[in-house]
Parts: C-alpha cells; structure tokens; sequence
C-alpha cells in the first residue's frame, strides 16, 4: 500500500487574486508526473492537503470540478504560517498536494434530484466545483432544477465572479447572488443576508429535493431554521463540515465529533447525522 | 503453545545472544524512575519494575518522529520533493513489557491499520518487533487492568509471555515470532505450562481496585455528553497534558516542517487533545476552547466514543499511569464509575 503521507509534487501553474481585499488568492496546479493525474480521481465536495515543504500542510477544498481537466484548483484565505506563505510563492513554484481526501457530496443520491446550493463568503470553493460538475453538457441532464443561492459582504468579496456572470445568463441554473450591503450603484442582484433571501427563492421541499448549504457558522445557525421552516428534512440537508485536521486520514486524532472523523467520515454530513453527534465543529 | 523454562543463571547470556539479531528496549532505571529505552551493549533490562512513568509504546511511535526530508535548495534538482526519511525497521525486541502495555498497542493499532489506509510508520515499527512479557505478580495499587478488559497474565499482543518463578522464568512462546526470539536466545530448556493458570489467579486477586464500565455500550452518547457532571469534574484540571502523553492509548500527533539552512525535515511529534491549538479553527473560532469540553473530549473518547466505533472495550487498559501522575488528582476510575452509573433525567 502506497505510503497515505506522500503527496504527489506539483507545480503552481497560475496565481490569481480572487477577492478585493486580497485575502482570497485562486492556485492552479499541474502534476509533475501526468500519470497521478490519473490517480488523483476526485469528487465535488472532497479535499486535499497543500503541503508546501518547509512551511506545512494545510485541508483544502477542491474548488476545480473533476470534469475539469489538466489542473486542480484551490482557493485559499490568507490566515496561517501555511497560507500566508502560499499567498506569497510564484508561478512555477514546486510544491505537493496529498489527496484526494474525504467524502464528497453524495453524487448517487443527487442524481434526479432538484438541487439548492446555498453558500456563504469563501466556502463556495467545493459549491463551485458542484455547479461546474453539474453544468457540464454531459451532466446536467442528470439533475433536476439547480438553484444557488451565494452572499458574500460586498461585491468585491464574491469569488469566480467571470463565472457568476455566465451562469446568471444561463436557464438551467437559477442565480441568486446577495452581499451584506453595498453603495455600488450599478450593483443590480440582491442585498441582504443569506437566510432571508434562501426563504424567498428556496424551491419547494419535497422527497426529490436536496439543499446542500456550506458557509460560515453564523450563515449556517440562521439557514438551518430556514430550511425547517420550508419543509426541508434533516436527511435532506447536506453540510460540508472544517474542522482543524492534520493527517487528513482519520489517524491524528483532533477532527472528530463524537465517533466521526470529519477527515475521514465527512466533511460531507447530512443534518440528520450530525444531529446525532455532539456539534463540536 | 511451547513454554520454555529460561535459569536465571542463563538470562543474562540469552540476552547477549539477541542483541546479534534484534535492537532491544527494555525498562531500565533512569534518575528516580524506570523507563523504557533502547539498550545499550552494556545493559540488560530490569526485570525487578514495577511500572515504567511512561509506556513503551514510544518505541512503536517515538515521541517525535521524522517523516520525510526535503531539500529548500532551487539548486537540487529534487527541491521541494519530499524523500523518506531514514529508517530502521530491522527486528527489534522489547523484553519485559507489561500485559497492559501490549494490550494498549492492540488497540492502537485499529487507529492506524485500517481498510483505507495503514500508517507505514506506526505499522513497520509494531512489525518489525517482538514484544515479550513479563506478567505483573505485583501489581500497583492505582492497577485496575482486571476490569479494563486486560490483566496481569493478559496475553493479547505479546509473542511471548514470561512468568517469574524465583530463580527461573517460564516463557510461554504465543507466535511464531516468539519462538524465533527464544531460540535466538538459546533458550531451549523445556518448561511447566502448568504454572501459569494458578500464578494467573493469584496476581488477578491482588487487584482490587476495580471499575464499573458494562453500562457504556448502552449509554446514548450525547446524554453522557451533556451530563451535568464535566464542568466539576474538569475542575481542578490544569489541561497539562501529562496524562495523554503517559497513556498507553492516546496516539493523537501532530505534523509539523523543521528546518535547518536550506534542507529540511516533516516530523510527527504526540500532540495532546488537553491543549486548545489541537482544535483551533484557520477562523480562530474553536469547537474545543474550554477547559471542560477537552477535558470530556479525552474521556468521552476513551470510555465511550471507542467504546462505540469498535466494540471492544474501553481505550483504557487501566494501567493507572493517569492515576499517578495527575498533578491535580484527576482519576479516570472515578470518571469511569460516574459515566457508567449516569441516567439521564428524561
């Protein structure tokens, strides 16, 4: 069995600032060896580890879709010893990613189904890998309506906003894109905050009907209740948990919630299951 | 199962034969306490312990652990590419290890030997070592093994189990691995199986102290998680960590790049959940950020958690170390008791 601690080297290929105040930055990678592209067969919803050696490793969200292919795409908030010095490394910069790790969202049980993706500030990185997956020719057949629901606190904090701009032209996603406020007088989406605007524009519940909803703790506490409200179930709700990780393989111990690992057994949890652990996330 | 009886008079000398074949650790005496180490050519273990104030599963999972080397260097054509450290994973023998300890890595083990992945650091380690016994004839009175699913004769993770009969050990051979090691040792002089059963009994009688774990399995987790009881339990504690780094059965670490110049080395080193940097979010926010829910995060973990995803036992061997060392008193029987009695009020 292959050592789990080895990440395959990669070269940084591209660096972009992904948000106005330049605590987000967007690396694109490529493997040195082409052949563990292959190996590395990633769901939306999964993670990995930026091991950058001398500074560390660090979990992140995969923010590129499988079905992309070539590169992997990561973006990364400025907050650690590890981020701060990836914010400051250069294209064409060595460096390793161990992965893919984790669950990602359950796939075989979305297929058919009318999907509410809600998301807040910079956890949209492994939503935008979801839409990308579920927009492409070959997929979107697959799955009923799409609708996402995306704040961010300003205009200039939203991530992949090239994108946000093709797929509001699209029919087959419906966008709604809210920031806390703005003064931006040509700002024409919605203003207010994620909760609010998830009541007004959620699609019906129903059997066939799945929220997957992934921000920052204080969106979560006020969507949750939202989504009781409209008649989600809690086996129908699907939360992408962050704890602090380091092995990423459910062998350092510090993940957990109850018996579950989030490395190992998440991050991917329904509401359902995590009602049934102690909430330490 | 082949028992060899193994003189005294000869165990210096079998010893002196291993040390060709094996890297031997053993408990010696080190300042005011026994503890184990790897033997020099000049040392012998001492059979005479009690307990050691630390388990031996360092020499399984060395408190700091290279993992990988790199080099920093742009001029390497290999810069930034992680190469395996060195290692010695040639056979090693740890001589007069407690049944409790053995145990401890048995448990360990369902951590970092799994369906999905395997720790090659932990797993060619625990491989590469045959773990010899030595039964506990006299044990501490902080022992509570007998009602941790272990015990003084307990054989679980041994290759070979010795017995102290005064001027002579019986060595009961339980694997293959054992064998070898006794007959590297020359040791080959038939022995009395027969006098394990009733030295068994004997050591189990001397331990009293005992604790009440048979209602776990049935307790619903977050009732115990909610009880009532943690913050004044956790009280006195000062989340110094000294009680998961004695443990046999704590294997929580952390990763972390040391360098030096341009080169450079990822090590492991045990990390403690007592301490809030285990849980703290990129965010700042931390799920773990008080004292008590650490504190009930290390017991939950042991007595109920593992309890849980395993099914087999407790993740405490009762060895006591804990017990002992706790500068503010803390006892896991105590805890244990009030865990397994706790109803909660519906």
């Amino acid at each position: 069995m292959q050592n789990p601690y080895v990440p395959y080297p990669v070269r940084i290929d591209a660096i972009d600032v992904a948000t106005e105040d330049k605590s987000l930055k967007t690396f694109r990678f490529s493997f040195l060896d082409p052949e563990d592209e292959k190996k590395f067969n990633y769901q939306a919803g999964q993670f990995a580890e930026l091991s950058v050696p001398g500074q560390g490793e660090i979990p992140i969200g995969i923010a590129s879709s499988p079905t992309e292919k070539g590169f992997l795409m990561f973006t990364v908030f400025k907050t650690g010893k590890v981020t701060n010095w990836l914010h400051e490394m250069q294209p064409g910069d060595i460096m390793g990613i161990r992965g893919p790790l984790g669950k990602g969202y359950p796939w075989d049980t979305l297929v058919g189904k009318n999907i509410l993706i809600v998301g807040g500030g910079f956890a949209f990185t492994t939503l935008r890998s979801s839409i990308k997956m579920i927009l492409e020719p070959e997929n979107r057949s697959k799955f009923g309506t799409l609708d996402v629901v995306y704040g961010a606190r300003t205009p200039g904090m939203l991530l992949y906003t090239d994108e946000l701009t093709a797929w509001e032209k699209r029919d087959d996603i419906h966008m709604h894109i809210t920031v806390d406020g703005t003064d931006d007088p040509a700002w024409n989406y919605h203003t207010g905050f994620v909760p609010a605007l998830t009541e007004k524009v959620a699609p019906a519940a129903s059997d066939d009907t799945y929220a997957i909803v992934c921000g920052p703790p204080v969106m979560i506490k006020f969507t949750l209740p939202v989504l009781e409200k409209l008649g989600y179930s809690h086996d129908h709700i699907i939360m992408s948990l962050e704890n602090r990780m380091k092995c990423g393989i459910g062998m350092c111990g510090r993940c957990n919630i109850g018996t579950e690992r989030v490395c190992m057994d998440g991050p991917v949890f329904t509401l359902a299951e995590i009602n049934l652990t102690p909430s330490e996330f | 199962m082949k028992v060899i009886k193994i003189d005294k008079n000869i165990w210096a000398g079998g010893i002196d034969s291993l040390r060709s074949g094996y890297r031997l650790f053993g408990p010696v005496m080190q300042g005011d306490a026994h503890e184990y180490k790897e033997l020099t050519s000049d040392e012998t273990p001492d059979m005479a312990y009690t307990n050691t104030r630390l388990s031996p599963k360092s020499v399984v999972f060395p408190q700091s652990e290279p993992m990988f080397t790199y080099s920093l260097d742009e001029n390497n054509p290999e810069h930034h590419i992680l190469k395996d450290a060195p290692k010695d994973y040639s056979p090693r023998a740890v001589i007069g290890m407690r049944p409790c300890d053995a145990k401890a890595l048995s448990l360990v083990r369902m951590n970092f030997d799994t369906e999905e992945y395997r720790d090659p650091f932990w797993m060619n380690s625990y491989d590469a070592t045959t773990f010899v016994g030595l039964a506990c004839d006299s044990p501490c009175e902080t022992c509570f093994c007998t009602s941790a699913g272990c015990g003084p004769y307990h054989e679980e993770g041994f290759d070979v189990l010795l017995s102290d009969c005064g001027d002579a050990y019986e060595a009961k051979a339980l694997t293959e691995k054992g064998e070898k090691l006794l007959a590297a040792a020359g040791w080959t002089a038939e022995g009395d199986a027969s006098v394990f059963e009733p030295k068994k009994a004997e050591a189990e009688a001397k331990i009293v102290c005992k604790v009440e774990s048979s209602n776990l399995r049935g307790k619903n987790s977050l009732d115990l998680y909610d009880a009532p009881f943690w913050k004044e339990l956790s009280f006195a504690c000062i989340n110094c960590g000294t009680c998961t780094y004695a443990c046999p059965t704590c294997w929580c670490f952390d990763i972390q790049d040391e360098n030096k110049g341009t080169e450079g080395v990822r090590m492991r080193n045990w990390d403690s959940c007592m301490t809030s940097l285990f849980t703290l979010h990129g965010s700042g926010h931390n799920p773990r950020d008080q004292k008590h829910q650490r504190f009930r995060q290390r017991f939950m973990h042991k007595l109920k958690y593992f309890v849980d995803k395993y099914d087999k036992g407790l993740m405490c061997v009762g060895c006591g170390r804990c017990v002992q060392q706790c500068p503010a008193n803390i006892d896991i029987r105590t805890i244990c008791n009030k865990m397994n009695g706790y109803e909660a009020a519906s």
